[in-house]
């Protein structure tokens, strides 16, 4: 028999992972965001627990700025798959008109990180996967596989649980939860080359296409819908895009490319020039932002 | 393309050792970093005290903490790949405290880089490194020797120190050693050969890593431990894990353990996909083809090689600010099983620097010991160096939920897998038939008076007489003795009945016939002794009248109940009621009782036993 590859041990580890939290936590869910590194865990989930459907539900927190396109393959795929897909938005911060044109950081946290924790939350969930990578974030090379928040949903950065070999101690309190991350051994090559290998199923967006798209503070933004407010001087331009990582429109930077394939996107990738978060706008308020917003429950 | 392997790898040395740089040095050079990481790079060392001059160091620090302390306080995972091969690389702090974090680097690692500073050769730290990562199972080393530039460059100076690693490395398991000479802010030896220390004709720390082969520490039995059960719906029951050695075909036998059951493999999943084959480190699913009771934390293999036990010896590394209780209970996981455990004692403890076992009273942070471990159920577990997955396991406290320690055993006791064979093999079967008999107990009800003890201990005698071996229960005795803290209350009434089913349970499973002799009045009280007791149970109820048995008064006890000087008194103060479908009725008013025992004894025993 042939020995495994990177990628295959890089699976098994994800797979073994998703095994034990399914096995000994009290209310697991998975969170969906869309993107491609969700794309793969529900796809890992789908082989993990055959011939059984995943034993969770899945969750998105819809801040109501997702592109249109994203929503569209979210209820496509829960149908295909024939998962329960909850979807959440913090309604009060709709109510009070919070958006990320005029909000900025107050935005991301209360329709993102306050949203994410009312749904945690509403359901009594104990253990939420995500699809976080260490090779993301300097903060995230840090952050344990399983990740402990207290009753706010807080984490402590200097009072991790050891993780030893591969035993995963999943005690917690009443009150706590665990954020479970699966792919925190994989980089984005790795998540290209799998969903190259496997032919998962992704979001258009990634790949490179004529879109709408105005230039601010250096990134492309893509007007996905008339709620964009246009500054002064700013024009709608076409140009041919794609995004490398998706979130809310208003926040996700576009790149001019012409990978319209996956082997394009790999190769693009593979002798790639910027690390992946550079295209997300709220990472560059200041060094080490990332980290607070973790520590104050962001995921 | 993906056909490329993985290595893991941990870097080790002190705060002073330059790892930091040497890790950010290798990836630098090999162009693995991202554009924008690499201008953040220039930014923050600019902002550092390096004068504009790079500082690879800062590409593996991570926390602002750290960033302000100056110092790695956590274990950070980097990851670049080469055309060769895929890294992933643990850096572990250096710092004397920090004991347990390179014990978790270590234990996802397969090989340790360790750093010795070439002005200062193999210093105590050093012994320590190679002591916990030998002790979570590392066998491969590659030491560099680094500040060759701070050292000339020196032959001599290389040679003297590879001496020296060699004498530390005589004490322990080694499947590989690699000693390359260094300067990881000048980047000789790193990925490119030095010209400065031609001398050296060996691999650049890169290119070992990229060839270097790793012995998988697994022998050819299979087996896997069950992570669930995997139940759709009732026409598929397959077991799902990670197989940890050898391989299994569809139609191999596989014995379950604990039970030790047997079944033959009917179907085999590598993850979604059903195959003929599986091998090891695939995620499974295993269908059996006969239904066995299987669980997580049972294991699947193809055979009984493993320790059962419920006492070995282990090196303890403890990672709680809360020292270790001895006596205390934890959770010990290991595999996919838990257990509650004790730690009876501390052997030794283990002096990290130097490895000399000493005395020990107590068990603190970051220190080493050798300690008996008591489990309170008996376990499928080996030594940590015949299979390291089931040598190998976590402490949990059971309050705060911590990782507590982590472990590995050294020594599965054989004295309490003897003692674990009797609990688990010798049944009340295997007693009984060692005594030639059926255990039995006969229930004797009825009012005080009535002739339950009388006809009893005839019975026993007879049975005696014919070669059984009885126990007889009094209610008098007990109540002297076993239950002397119970009074006549309804409550403690119901008490003494279920301690005397009890007792009646445990001999009849060491294979004893029991007599129960008692006044047991309450219905309820006789059901629940049946139920504890089981199929073994027969109820004799002694039916002499009130009258009768107050005529005979043996003991007096009637007139003082009369006399009100007894409260609670059967038949008197407190009622007795009658059972409603008894095994056997027998009234003493008339009868003999050597007849009735003779009765007692063809209708138990001459119908069941032969």
């Amino acid at each position: 028999m042939e020995n495994q590859t990177h990628l295959d041990k890089l699976e098994a580890e994800a797979v073994y992972i998703m095994r034990e939290v399914a096995a000994t936590c009290e209310a697991p869910v998975m969170l969906y965001s869309i993107g491609k590194d969700s794309s793969v865990m529900l796809h890992l989930a789908m082989k993990a627990f055959y011939p059984q459907k995943p034993p969770f539900p899945f969750l998105h927190v819809d801040t109501t700025w997702k592109f249109r396109e994203m929503i569209a393959f979210r209820d496509r795929k829960a149908r295909e798959f024939g998962i329960e897909m909850l979807v959440y938005t913090n309604e009060e911060g709709v109510r009070r008109g919070i958006n990320p044109f005029d909000h900025g950081s107050a935005y991301t946290d209360i329709m993102k990180t306050q949203a994410l924790k009312q749904a945690l939350n509403k359901y009594g969930f104990t253990a939420a996967f995500g699809g976080g990578r260490r090779d993301e974030e300097k903060s995230r090379a840090k952050e344990r596989i399983f990740s402990f928040r207290d009753k706010n949903h807080v984490w402590d950065p200097k009072n991790q649980k050891p993780e030893l070999w591969d035993l995963y101690n999943t005690h917690i309190h009443a009150g706590e939860s665990i954020r479970v991350f699966p792919l925190s051994n994989w980089t984005e090559k790795d998540i290209w080359q799998y969903i190259e290998r496997e032919h998962i199923e992704i979001v258009p967006l990634y790949f490179a296409k004529e879109r709408p798209v105005v230039e601010r503070d250096g990134n492309l933004i893509m007007v996905d819908d008339e709620r964009i407010k246009l500054r002064e001087g700013e024009e709608i331009k076409k140009k041919k895009v794609r995004f490398r990582t998706l979130g809310c429109y208003p926040l996700t930077g576009a790149c001019e490319s012409e990978a319209e394939t996956l082997e394009a996107i790999v190769a693009e990738t593979l002798g790639a020039v910027e690390s992946e978060r550079t295209s997300r706008v709220i990472d560059h308020e200041a060094s080490g932002s990332m980290e607070r917003r973790k520590r104050e429950g962001y995921f | 393309m993906s056909q490329i392997e993985l290595l893991k790898f941990i870097t080790c040395g002190s705060v002073d050792d330059g790892k930091s740089t040497l890790i950010g040095h290798m990836l630098y050079d090999a162009k693995l970093i991202f554009a924008d990481q690499e201008q953040a790079l220039l930014l923050d060392s600019k902002v550092g005290s390096n004068q504009g001059k790079l500082d690879y160091s800062l590409l593996l620090d991570g926390l602002m903490a750290e960033r302000e302390q100056g110092i790695t306080i956590d274990v950070a995972y980097r990851y670049f790949s080469t055309e060769r091969r895929s890294f992933i690389v643990a850096d572990t702090p250096g710092h004397e405290e920090y004991t347990r974090n390179m014990a978790v680097g270590a234990s996802f690692a397969q090989l340790a880089v360790i750093l010795v500073d070439a002005s200062k050769g193999v210093l105590t730290q050093t012994r320590r490194h190679v002591r916990i990562c030998s002790l979570m199972g590392i066998t491969d080393f590659v030491f560099a020797i680094n500040k060759m530039d701070l050292a000339g460059y020196e032959k001599q100076t290389y040679e003297d120190i590879c001496d020296d690693i060699n004498e530390l490395l005589a004490g322990f398991y080694t499947s590989g050693a690699q000693m390359i000479p260094v300067s990881a802010t000048e980047g000789d030896n790193v990925t490119f050969h030095s010209e400065k220390m031609d001398w050296y004709k060996g691999p650049t720390l890169l290119a070992y890593l990229e060839q270097v082969q790793i012995k998988e520490h697994t022998g050819r039995h299979f087996y896997m431990p069950v992570q669930r059960v995997c139940r759709p719906d009732y026409s598929f029951r397959g077991f799902q894990g990670q197989v940890a050695s050898g391989t299994v075909r569809v139609g191999d036998t596989l014995t379950v353990l604990p039970s030790g059951e047997t079944a033959g493999v009917k179907r085999l999943f590598s993850l979604d996909k059903e195959v003929s084959c599986l091998a090891e480190g695939m995620a499974s699913t295993v269908v059996l083809d006969r239904e066995v009771d299987v669980s997580r934390g049972c294991i699947l293999a193809d055979g009984e090689f493993f320790c059962r036990s419920n006492l070995f010896a282990a090196q303890l590394l403890w990672m709680d600010d809360e020292p270790l209780g001895i006596g205390q209970e934890y959770d010990l996981q290991l595999t996919t099983e838990n257990a509650i455990a004790v730690v009876d004692e501390i052997s030794y403890k283990v002096d990290i620097h130097t490895g000399a076992h000493e005395k020990a009273q107590g068990l603190r942070k970051n220190e080493i010991a050798g300690c008996l471990i008591h489990l309170q159920t008996t376990m499928i577990l080996d030594s940590f160096e015949r299979y390291p997955r089931m040598g190998r396991f976590v402490l949990i406290d059971r309050v705060t939920n911590q990782t507590a320690a982590c472990g590995v055993i050294t020594h599965p006791m054989h004295r309490s897998e003897n003692v674990v064979w009797q609990e688990l093999e010798i049944t009340r079967e295997i007693r009984a038939k060692a005594l030639g008999q059926q255990p039995k107990t006969l229930w004797f009800t009825g009012l005080s008076g009535s002739g339950k003890s009388v006809v009893a201990n005839i019975v026993e005698k007879k049975l005696a007489a014919a070669g059984r071996h009885t126990m007889l229960l009094d209610g008098d005795n007990i109540r002297i003795g076993l239950n002397q803290d119970l009074g006549f209350s309804e409550r403690d009434r119901t008490e003494n009945i279920r301690r005397i089913a009890e007792v009646a349970k445990l001999l009849n499973d060491a294979g004893l016939i029991v007599l129960v002799s008692f006044i047991s009045p309450y219905h309820s009280d006789r059901v629940r002794a049946k139920q504890i007791i089981g199929d073994a149970f027969s109820e004799i109820y002694v039916s002499t009248p009130l009258k009768e048995c107050e005529r005979r008064d043996v003991k007096g006890l009637y007139k003082k109940a009369r006399e009100g000087r007894i409260t609670d008194f059967t038949g008197i103060g407190s009622p007795y009621e009658v059972p409603k479908h008894p095994d056997i009725t027998i009234d003493t008013t008339n009868a003999d009782p050597e007849v009735l025992a003779d009765q007692i004894i063809e209708k138990i025993f001459m119908q069941s036993d032969r």
